[in-house]
């Protein structure tokens, strides 16, 4: 299980001279079990570089939406596939309870905030509203779960015989337990990470930063690291950077974690451009693309 | 096994508000009660804990203004979870503490954002 990093940024993509390091493009992950086909985590402004670089042999893309917000989705317009006709395209999310996946992604898809309209993308395009539960895409089986952030969004969990990956990028499950981390079955999330190889979870703020902010739907990186010690997981890698955090910010915020007692489990901050494969359990330091 | 994230939420709220509230999952069984409601019932919920449905809807002895007791099917949160739709009754209960208490109950059905019913919550408002 081939894993690439294509945007790490939360909330609204932040490029310039300050964010080289750990990157400006918003959530998108691409992972690859088969040759001639890429499952792909949330379409932030990261999945247009991901259009450029596919393999010439991929002929079929899963995009996994989280849920609709803005910096998951704004790739999706700039991503080449969906206007080739040899390729089929997938693409797999949360509807509301009045609304399915092709109606609010319409609300994007469509004039006056998008010139080209769904329907007249040239791939063989197919939506699929998500229930929880399971569901097969080409290379993993994905479990989903609906996790606390604002408005329907869920978490995914990929698993193959090579490994398993967990992805949480927007999510406070502090805010819907009073004793957080102390209860698996009242901790939003839970399931979709126990025991998983690598969590890419939100740990968009500090604990200063969270407690301006209850409610936005994010967590702090102390509840992203105790959301992983309880799931009892391999490797964590802290995702969602907040756009005004700058590198340096972020070499602090995580170099502080060093200071800490020894976790059960390895870290590893999100970068743009990381690749890694998840049967190797990250032995080895990820190289960048 | 984790509890859906509307049921999370729910009892996350409940904690939060000094109404009475108490929290049931799909089959009536007991998920939480808050501390307002911990007054009424005249035990605290970190003493109950979680409890079977047939056990809960009788061991505060509800009873209607005649003393006679009512049947666990007619109180509102099974009216709820069964039904699928609200309800409300009016009866007399005896809290563990012994003091009998009349209670006007309103229990609504809890429909997941995918419209599949994960249990109810009632709110419990004491008579004079």
């Amino acid at each position: 299980m081939k894993v690439t990093v294509w945007g790490t940024r939360g909330s609204q993509a932040s490029p310039g001279p300050d964010t080289v390091r750990y990157g400006g493009n918003t959530s998108c992950v691409e992972l690859q079990a088969e040759p001639d086909a890429r499952v792909v985590l949330d379409a932030g402004t990261g999945l247009r570089r991901l259009g450029v670089e596919l393999s010439p042999d991929v002929r079929r893309v899963d995009v996994l939406l989280t849920h609709l917000h803005m910096d998951h989705i704004q790739g999706l317009g700039f991503f080449s596939p969906l206007f080739r006709p040899d390729f089929e395209v997938h693409i797999w999310g949360p509807g509301s309870a009045t609304a399915d996946l092709h109606t609010r992604l319409t609300r994007y898809m469509s004039p006056p905030l998008f010139p080209v309209r769904l329907q007249e993308l040239a791939c063989d395009l197919h939506l699929h509203d998500l229930n929880e539960g399971c569901v097969e895409v080409p290379g993993f089986t994905v479990r989903t779960a609906l996790v606390c952030h604002p408005g329907p969004t869920v978490g995914y969990r990929l698993e193959n015989a090579h490994g398993s990956l967990a992805y949480l990028p927007d999510h406070e499950p502090m805010l819907a337990c009073s004793h957080f981390a102390d209860s698996a079955e009242w901790c939003s999330g839970f399931e979709i990470a126990a025991g998983v190889d690598v969590l890419i979870h939100d740990a968009q703020y500090s604990d200063a930063e969270y407690e301006q902010r209850v409610g936005w739907g994010h967590s702090s990186l102390s509840q992203a690291l105790a959301f992983a010690r309880l799931a009892n997981v391999k490797h964590l890698m802290p995702f969602h950077h907040d756009p005004a955090h700058d590198d340096d910010t972020l070499d602090d915020f995580f170099g502080a974690i060093a200071a800490r007692p020894v976790e059960p489990f390895t870290i590893g901050a999100a970068r743009e451009g990381t690749t890694f494969d998840v049967a190797e359990n990250l032995r080895t330091e990820p190289a960048t693309v | 096994m984790t509890q859906p994230i509307e049921v999370i939420l729910m009892r996350e709220l409940a904690g939060h508000l000094a109404t009475p509230i108490f929290v049931v999952d799909a089959q009536g069984d007991l998920l939480f009660y808050n501390e307002p409601a911990e007054n009424l019932l005249g035990t605290r919920f970190d003493e109950t804990g979680m409890m079977p449905f047939a056990e809960w809807a009788t061991m505060f002895t509800p009873t209607n203004g005649r003393g006679t007791p009512l049947p666990p099917d007619e109180l509102p949160l099974a009216i709820a979870v069964q039904k699928h739709r609200p309800a409300q009754g009016r009866f007399w209960i005896r809290g563990l503490d012994g003091e009998r208490r009349r209670l006007t109950v309103t229990a609504i059905p809890l429909q997941g954002q995918w419209g599949e019913h994960i249990g109810a919550a009632a709110i419990f408002w004491e008579e004079p």
